[in-house]
């Protein structure tokens, strides 16, 4: 991570120092991640074979997390799920990435008249009901995947584009930035060799505080039956069943719900402490 | 302000335009010209220009268009009915997080860097991670199956309000706890402080007077986008406990294709929205006198 050259933001303490809670919510990140990756294959069950002989049935040795109502593994269900919500939340923050950056730092490299109109627009869209917005996207042309993805993403932009112009509006009067200007580079090479890469820093800070946004907001929709649909799951359409059926069999809400809140909590805890050092940095209001 | 609202309602005109499939695309296909009378009732089949002025007109006049799918009824009796039901829920948690979560942060923020205050801050950092979605169903279990203490679902008595209202507050209280005692910790800071405790005021006149308006500045500023994720928390709290209020028109609409009830549904709360932010916007210059006397 390069350090900006604006002094304001520049710290010497460049060294993250390790409390317990950032040191347990890495583990548990990483054991949520591995899990996603290879949990799956370390059951015996796909995620859509039926166990006849034992439905809904609580933890076992053959269903570590139990079977659902018609007779499915929840251990592969659950890790499945992980999978899809991971996924669309790491897909939804490039988005975002892709969007918000060029934005946030074409406005703030080049001011005037264009960095107020396209700020403008960041403002209006500000104040809207974004997540209605991507449930009327998603009514509308269909349950794609990729539609969910790409509607979340181009939610979360806007928190990134304000960052990123105020970064940029530090450095933009900064000397190699009249160098490069001097030796004849154009505004797309400078904002893309010379903008973004020194305002990196804060953009990494902030896509850690986008990703439990994003898992929250793709958990709340799947929830109400709006995102991932059957057979495939995620950690909302899991917890949707399990809150369906959590009188008779708890443990269907149990092992998704408390993966869904360890994850947010270790992305929540880091993206806090990656952001005490960088003051620079707004923390968002929270999920959404 | 205005021009935001106009953006949403131009989106989300264009967007349910843009769509493919008409709202009459059932299992079985209609004969075509049972269809063409259809889309001829509902206007369907005039310019595009002409649609949207219309839909404007009638919202001018407060009319939000007939509901595709609920032939009886037209969008706004719909609303009508839902809208006291989510206004209400909506108030009353703002309230309760408000006070729980300022609550909190003073206790917290008073007492910085005690064990109490750590042991709170832990609290509420799991309180944030917690999503209603599994909040709410172990509220229903806990309270209301198991213990029996408060009704499940539905909306027949005030009792019914308040696992949703907790619900619903929980996760604000818990934002709100952590801006308040932010805030003091910075205000405590303050010259103008330094001052009132120089002078010896009471500790209660320091901390109302002197502190807290300030350090609840950013909890003000905080309300102005929390409402818009107040009312999708709504959506959800509202389907858990079964309460009848828009946001269930919402997802029912959605799950229906009923696109009149969702643009419906979308208008009114951004113009809640809109509203909202105007007034945290007033709220914020009466707080803070240097916004006030700058005016």
């Amino acid at each position: 991570m390069r350090q900006p050259l604006d002094s304001h933001t520049s710290r010497p303490n460049n060294k993250l120092k390790m409390r317990r809670s950032t040191r347990v919510s890495i583990i548990l990140l990483s054991i949520v991640v591995i899990a996603a990756i290879i949990g799956p294959e370390l059951s015996n069950w796909q995620p859509e074979d039926i166990d006849w002989d034992s439905m809904q049935q609580g933890p076992s040795l053959a269903h570590p997390f139990g079977t659902d109502l018609v007779g499915r593994d929840l251990f592969v269900r659950t890790m499945i799920g992980a999978r899809t919500s991971l996924t669309i939340a790491v897909i939804a923050t490039l988005v975002s990435l892709a969007i918000g950056v060029p934005w946030g730092a074409f406005a703030g490299y080049l001011g005037g008249r264009v960095d107020q109109f396209m700020m403008r627009i960041v403002d209006i869209l500000y104040g809207l009901p974004f997540i209605l917005l991507v449930i009327l996207l998603v009514v509308l042309f269909g349950r794609n995947p990729y539609l969910l993805f790409a509607a979340l993403g181009a939610i979360f932009w806007l928190d990134l584009a304000r960052i990123v112009r105020g970064q940029t509006l530090s450095i933009r009067r900064a000397l190699f930035i009249e160098a490069a200007r001097s030796l004849g580079a154009h505004t797309g090479q400078i904002v893309w060799r010379h903008i973004i890469p020194n305002v990196a820093g804060p953009i990494i800070v902030y896509a850690t505080i986008t990703l439990p946004s994003v898992i929250l907001a793709e958990s709340f929709i799947s929830f109400l039956g709006l995102g991932v649909q059957e057979p495939n799951t995620s950690w909302g359409v899991l917890i949707a069943d399990g809150t369906a059926t959590m009188e008779s069999s708890p443990w269907m809400l149990f092992f998704p719900g408390v993966l869904l809140v360890t994850t947010l909590w270790c992305c929540n805890t880091l993206g806090d402490r990656l952001r005490d050092h960088r003051e620079d940095i707004q923390r968002k209001p929270f999920n959404i | 302000m205005f021009i935001t609202l106009l953006t949403v309602i131009t989106l989300v005109f264009a967007l349910v335009r843009l769509a493919p499939g008409g709202p009459f695309d059932g299992e079985r296909r209609l004969p075509a010209d049972i269809e063409a009378n259809l889309r001829a009732a509902y206007h369907l089949d005039e310019a595009i220009y002409l649609q949207y002025a219309r839909y404007m007109g009638g919202l001018l006049q407060g009319d939000l268009g007939p509901s595709f799918r609920q032939k009886d009824f037209d969008v706004n009796e719909l609303i009508a009915a839902g809208l006291p039901i989510s206004a209400g829920l909506g108030l009353a948690a703002l309230i309760t997080a408000l006070f729980l979560g300022i609550g909190i942060g003073i206790a917290a923020g008073f007492n910085q860097g005690t064990f109490a205050d750590r042991l709170i801050m832990a609290v509420n950092n799991l309180n944030i991670a917690l999503p209603t979605i599994v909040v709410a169903p172990l509220m229903v279990l806990i309270f209301a199956v198991l213990l029996r203490w408060l009704p499940a679902g539905g909306s027949d008595s005030i009792w019914h309000f308040v696992l949703p209202t907790i619900a619903l507050a929980l996760p604000y209280s818990a934002a709100i706890a952590r801006l308040t005692r932010a805030g003091i910790i910075e205000t405590h800071l303050e010259p103008h402080v330094k001052t009132a405790i120089a002078k010896g005021l009471s500790r209660s006149r320091l901390i109302f007077r002197h502190i807290l308006p300030m350090a609840l500045l950013p909890v003000i500023s905080f309300l102005g986008p929390a409402a818009a994720t107040l009312l999708t928390g709504s959506v959800v709290v509202e389907q858990i406990f079964d309460l009848p209020g828009i946001g269930r028109y919402f997802v029912q609409g959605a799950l229906n294709r009923d696109y009149t009830l969702v643009m419906g549904v979308v208008v009114v709360y951004s113009a809640a929205i809109v509203t909202f932010n105007f007034f945290v916007d007033l709220a914020y210059a009466w707080l803070d006198p240097r916004i006030r006397l700058s005016q």
